[in-house]
């Protein structure tokens, strides 16, 4: 074999087969635990170290394709690297990395009723079907491993089968995973225009009437929007991730999700091209839409695992509004604007990946020492568990959009692109920016008061649950995997030009337009999307001068005044009792905002009477799309199914007399 | 301009605005006893304040964390990096293009969430208050803030703030109305993250009003101090940049000497005239309910929402 | 972008102050500060008439801008102060709507009357054409105040300025109406708010209250 012309999509089928082979070899190894854990998991997050170096050579190389002699007799696969799988695949293979090796200390539990050899076949089998989504040209392909993807992570989420709410939320995830690749079906069947040839080149090369773009379209958003958890299909998210255990959550929020983003990107980028502005519209607002909605959900939150659920569907809507603003640009003819639209999505596309995992990576940590999974139990975590506090500490600034952190890049990136918005000629989309915009600040703002919330009450301040043994910090390996992910955090925060080179790369594959040169030739130092006079922003001078201020501060007090430090109990303005029944809870600390947005929620509430003698006061925040959508969907589903149910009579006579009826018609109608 | 000039510059800027924010915050205390017919502890007080808290013993709660004792630092650091960016002085300056309006308020935000999570670190009822109240400021005042800036930014279609206040000062003068409700918002954020009144009473004694002081009830000594003046570095800063965009005038450019003394006279005479309206504010409002103040707030969104749409309209 | 002459921007200034005024009414809670309001409205309307009348020399507009300070400024919010001191109205007004709410919907209008006003505006000669989407805004947003408000007088003063918007609106896109619409507009506008007032005090006769969900009793059944 000759290395020399190795290209990146064949590395990337080989490291695909061999996480299938490591799935396999779990499960041949059964039960015997310290294989699985000390051998395939690690083998594995090498393997998603490998791919993410080969994602990261197809970023910068030639699209690379390849017919694999698998398939069909006459639809073999197809599979293609270009410079958006390679993206894609550069942020599977690194989270992946990451989360495996946090898997194989997660995972070292005494009394795992599931054998962990199926546990391995499945997470690897994900992960392999993960990487086929990314690179697939053909529509079979696409269709069967998405769909492998859906069930086995379905598999995964139900792994802790014996509850009966695990069992409904995988039950609600199939369900609405199904719908979704029905609707992406359609769409290929749409995009391909009646020629019979299924390959996204086909798919490329099909004219379609503006019409049929649009069906092509609205299908692809709702079918991709199903998996990503956009509003109004986003009812899965908050069940199915807190079901799964967490390494799972951490795979299925970080990058399952962006799965479902790469296939709104390349259907509507790639397959379909011809962009109109009117969709990149109703994506901006269904994304701000769903942004705004999910944080304000969060907050309501008192689970951890549903809590980050939650802002896994409002990262969802920032991504979309950086990938809304991107359509709205093409579409009305400012290429430019439009490719800054689109490496803001999908710089935060990554961002989310990376912080998403290391908090979920985090709540298991959480969940192994401590048992606990409820914030109001949680309490002085810090001091037990110092190490996992840091990395959580990392994920929440990431997630808050705070500088100098990486958050924070890919939400400037989307304000900048959103001020551009005077160059469109729409009055209507001129003034629905600026909204547009407002509502991002918002749900920004939001969510760091969820991730003050989060972090305060468990981990600082007193505990509140009487716990049985003093918790252990997170084990080797787990520490290893969350800290790999918290340098991914600084390292996207603080060096943002780099991979801004790259995205760059993405969407000149995509859109045949660049940012400005000036944007990418300031030097590593300072960002500049557009060009210096207008915005720049250097995430380590930030840093390097609040460092510097913080030291030499340190030392002028020191040198001039004195250092002496003495403890004592906390001074609580003279109070002497002081429990922990005092602190806020996570529902306490959410108490403002259920009162300024009471609308949004629908409150069930259970208040004692004044005399009862042990009060217990319950209070019930429920999604009203239940009741608006989902419920009547379901009850009119029955409704038909009952009366199409008419049909199954019973008598022999009657099915022959179906058969007879269908025969005589075929005669007459199809002569 | 030279380099060695622009960091002369920059260091110059940087450690005046440190050394005269307690002095903003002593001239405003002292405005305010004049209006109220008390004859006030003198413009110097926060000096002698930090100087007393400075010499002091330290005192911790047994469950202090790293987190609680670092937090003063990080937010006297970020407030000494606010006050460097903001064109005060001169525009140009080298770390100016550190960051833009959104950074700057990236960096306040970063601020609050630090000193939230101090509240909250020794597990008081009193902390977790003060965290709960300020983040519910905290998220509205962000946002419009924000907007504002950005009112701002669309005007000089760049949201460095060199670039706006060189539009806005340094070109020939024009109304922009959309600047007019901008800064209305501007003024309502100030007062509300600054805890002023109406929001909150910055010489409260009762806990059960306070937001901000809550938090640090914690703090005492060295600590205390840098947290004071962290806030009053605060102050100075937001009212350099509601002089910036509001009234950028007299601004010298980088590297240009001979401007530097109009430029600190003209910042002299905008600041006192800043911190006695600010005075005469406080004096002639009086403190609303807390669940007044997210419609407080909510308003100054919507304003400086508003102003963008003006600004559509009327000026593009 | 052209710099547009002072009297432009001016008129501008004034026009954005106008929408201000509006939005300030429409979250008041306290009567009194409507009132007043109303009459700063009065003020900013009579300042852009006379600018208007300065740049276009129309002697005519000075007139009618006498007629504003005197009837809009003067006359018509001290009528109104003697009404609610007669009336005995409780100083706080009830929304139907709650404040954040009613802001949002003022906010969706004033984009609303900005995109209707867009291609009007193209087509107008005159220096002030892009007012004209805020004079549709402030009237929108008077006509919410009347529709989310319980006391009778709060209802009066949206009726109000929504007059004083659509005065706005002509100066700024036509240069001013003819003078006899004017002093007719005028009139009937003291004269619809005498009546009011005297419906007032029927009202409050029969149901001992300027609560107006007292009218709905009013019916057959």
């Amino acid at each position: 074999m000759d290395l020399s012309s190795l290209q990146p999509i064949e590395i990337a089928v080989a490291l695909s087969v061999i996480w299938i082979g490591l799935g396999c070899a779990a499960l041949a190894a059964a039960r015997r635990t310290s294989v699985i854990l000390d051998l395939i998991f690690p083998a594995g997050a090498a393997v998603g170290l490998a791919l993410a170096a080969c994602g990261f050579w197809a970023m910068n190389a030639p699209a690379s394709m390849l017919v694999l002699p698998a398939g069909l007799p006459d639809l073999p696969f197809h599979v293609r690297a270009d410079a958006l799988s390679g993206f894609f695949l550069l942020l599977l293979g690194s989270v992946s990395f990451g989360i495996s090796l946090f898997s194989s200390g997660y995972f070292r539990d005494a009394g795992r009723d599931e054998p962990l050899g199926l546990l391995g076949l499945q997470y690897h089998v994900f992960l392999a079907s993960m990487a086929l989504v990314l690179i697939a040209d053909d529509a079979y392909l696409f269709m069967v491993v998405w769909e492998t993807m859906a069930l086995s992570s379905y598999f995964l989420v139900t792994t802790e089968h014996h509850s009966e709410q695990n069992r409904r939320a995988g039950f609600i995830y199939l369900l609405i995973a199904h719908l979704g690749a029905i609707s992406i079906l359609l769409s290929f069947g749409v995009l391909h225009g009646g020629l019979g040839d299924y390959t996204f080149d086909a798919l490329r090369r099909a004219e379609l009437t503006p019409f049929w773009a649009t069906v092509a379209f609205a299908l692809a958003f709702f079918g991709f929007g199903a998996k990503a958890g956009m509003l109004p299909l986003h009812a899965w998210l908050p069940e199915a991730h807190p079901a799964a255990p967490s390494p799972v959550s951490a795979l299925m929020s970080g990058v399952m999700l962006k799965t479902a983003i790469y296939g709104m990107v390349r259907v509507i980028y790639d397959l379909i091209g011809d962009i109109q502005w009117q969709w990149g519209l109703t994506v901006l607002l269904f994304g701000a839409a769903t942004s705004l909605f999910g944080v304000l959900f969060a907050l309501m939150q008192h689970d951890l695992k549903r809590l980050l659920a939650y802002h896994s569907v409002e990262n969802i809507g920032i991504i979309l509004i950086g990938i809304g603003l991107s359509m709205v640009f093409i579409g009305s003819g400012h290429p430019v604007a439009g490719v800054l639209g689109l490496i803001a999505g999908l710089y935060h596309t990554l961002n989310h990946a990376v912080f998403k995992g290391l908090l979920f990576l985090g709540a298991g940590a959480i969940l192994r020492s401590t048992g606990l999974r409820n914030l109001n139990e949680m309490g002085g975590l810090i001091r037990y568990m110092p190490h996992t506090a840091l990395y959580f500490l990392v994920g929440a600034l990431a997630i808050s959009a705070l500088p100098p952190l990486n958050g924070f890049i890919s939400e400037w990136l989307t304000f900048q692109a959103s001020l551009q918005a005077p160059i469109l000629e729409s009055s209507v989309v001129r003034s629905l920016v600026p909204i547009v915009a407002a509502v991002l600040a918002l749900s920004g703002a939001l969510t760091g008061m969820c991730f003050v919330k989060v972090y305060g009450v468990a981990f600082l301040g007193q505990h509140r649950h009487a716990l049985v043994e003093k918790p252990r910090d997170a084990s080797g390996w787990e520490r290893a995997g969350m800290l790999w992910l918290a340098l991914g955090c600084a390292a996207l925060g603080l060096l943002p030009v780099f991979m801004l080179a790259q995205l760059n790369n993405v969407s000149i594959a995509l859109t045949h337009a660049s940012l400005p040169p000036e944007a990418l030739g300031s030097g590593w130092l300072w960002l500049v999307p557009t060009s210096a006079a207008q915005a720049s922003y250097s995430p380590m001078v930030f840093l390097l001068v609040i460092a510097a201020v913080v030291g030499l501060t340190f030392a002028v007090v020191r040198r001039f005044y004195h250092g002496r430090l003495r403890r004592a109990d906390p001074w609580d303005c003279g109070y002497p009792e002081q429990t922990s029944r005092m602190e806020d809870t996570a529902d306490g600390f959410g108490q403002p905002i259920r009162h300024v947005f009471a609308p949004v929620y629908r409150i069930r509430r259970e208040i004692p009477r004044p005399d009862d003698p042990q009060p217990v006061f319950r209070q019930e925040v429920e999604d009203r799309h239940w009741y608006w959508m989902y419920l009547p969907v379901a009850r009119l589903t029955e409704f038909v199914s009952s009366h199409v149910g008419r049909l199954q009579q019973g008598r022999i006579s009657v099915y022959l007399l179906y058969s007879f009826v269908t025969l005589i018609a075929l005669l007459v109608f199809v002569r | 301009m030279n380099q060695a000039s622009g960091v002369a510059f920059q260091v110059l800027q940087s450690v005046l605005v440190v050394l005269i924010a307690p002095l903003v915050l002593g001239w405003v205390n002292q405005c305010r006893a004049w209006m109220q017919n008390r004859s006030g502890p003198g413009i110097w007080q926060p000096y002698r304040v930090l100087n007393k808290l400075f010499h002091k013993d330290a005192v911790l709660a047994h469950n202090a964390s790293p987190l609680f004792r670092a937090t003063p630092y990080i937010l006297f650091g970020c407030m000494w990096l606010a006050v460097g960016i903001v064109p005060v002085l001169a525009t140009s300056l080298p770390f100016a293009p550190a960051a833009d309006v959104i950074a700057l308020v990236g960096l306040f935000a970063l601020a609050r969430v630090f000193i939230s999570l101090a509240g909250m670190d020794i597990g008081t009822s009193f902390g977790t208050l003060g965290a709960r109240r300020e983040m519910m400021i905290g998220f509205l005042a962000e946002p419009a803030m924000l907007m504002t800036l950005f009112t701002a930014s669309l005007i000089s279609h760049s949201t460095s703030l060199v670039t706006i206040v060189q539009t806005l000062g340094q070109s020939e003068f024009v109304i922009y109305p959309s600047m007019a409700f901008a800064a209305i918002a501007f003024l309502m954020v100030l007062l509300a993250e600054n805890a002023r009144i109406p929001i909150d009473n910055p010489s409260t004694h009762l806990e059960l009003t306070m937001i901000h002081e809550a938090m640090i009830l914690e703090y005492s000594a060295r600590h205390l101090a840098l947290v004071e003046w962290a806030s009053s570095l605060k102050l100075t800063a937001y009212i350099t940049i509601g002089i910036a965009m509001f009234a950028p005038w007299g601004i010298a450019a980088a590297g240009d000497w001979t401007g530097v003394p109009v430029a600190l006279g003209a910042l002299v005479v905008k600041l006192a005239f800043a911190g006695f309206g600010l005075a005469l504010l406080e004096t002639v409002s009086a403190k609303m309910r807390i669940f007044r103040a997210p419609e407080f707030l909510a308003t100054a969104f919507l304003l400086a929402t508003l102003g963008m749409l003006i600004h559509f309209v009327l000026e593009a | 972008m052209p710099t547009v002459p002072l009297s432009g921007q001016l008129i501008n200034l004034f026009a954005a102050l106008l929408l201000l005024l509006a939005f300030a009414m429409l979250t008041q809670r306290r009567i009194l500060s409507l009132i007043n309001l109303f009459a700063l409205q009065g003020l900013v309307l009579m300042l852009s008439t006379l600018v208007v009348a300065y740049s276009t020399q129309q002697a005519h507009l000075y007139i009618s801008a006498a007629v504003t300070l005197v009837l809009k400024v003067l006359a018509l919010p001290w009528f109104l102060h003697w009404l609610i001191r007669k009336l005995n109205v409780r100083w706080d007004v009830e929304s139907i709507v709650n404040i954040p709410v009613q802001m949002l919907i003022g906010i969706a209008l004033v984009i609303f009357a900005f995109n209707l006003a867009a291609p009007i505006s193209q087509m107008a000669g005159t220096i002030t054409k892009s007012a004209l989407g805020i004079a549709i805004a402030s009237i929108l947003l008077s006509f919410l105040m009347m529709i989310t408000r319980r006391k009778a007088v709060s209802q009066v003063i949206g009726f109000l300025s929504m007059e004083n918007g659509l005065f706005f609106a002509a100066t700024s896109a036509t240069y001013g109406m003819p003078m006899v619409v004017e002093l007719g507009i005028l009139f009937d506008v003291l004269v619809a708010a005498l009546i009011f007032g005297v419906f007032f005090f029927h009202i409050r006769e029969t149901f001992e209250s300027l609560d107006i969900h007292h009218l709905e009793k009013l019916k057959e059944r």
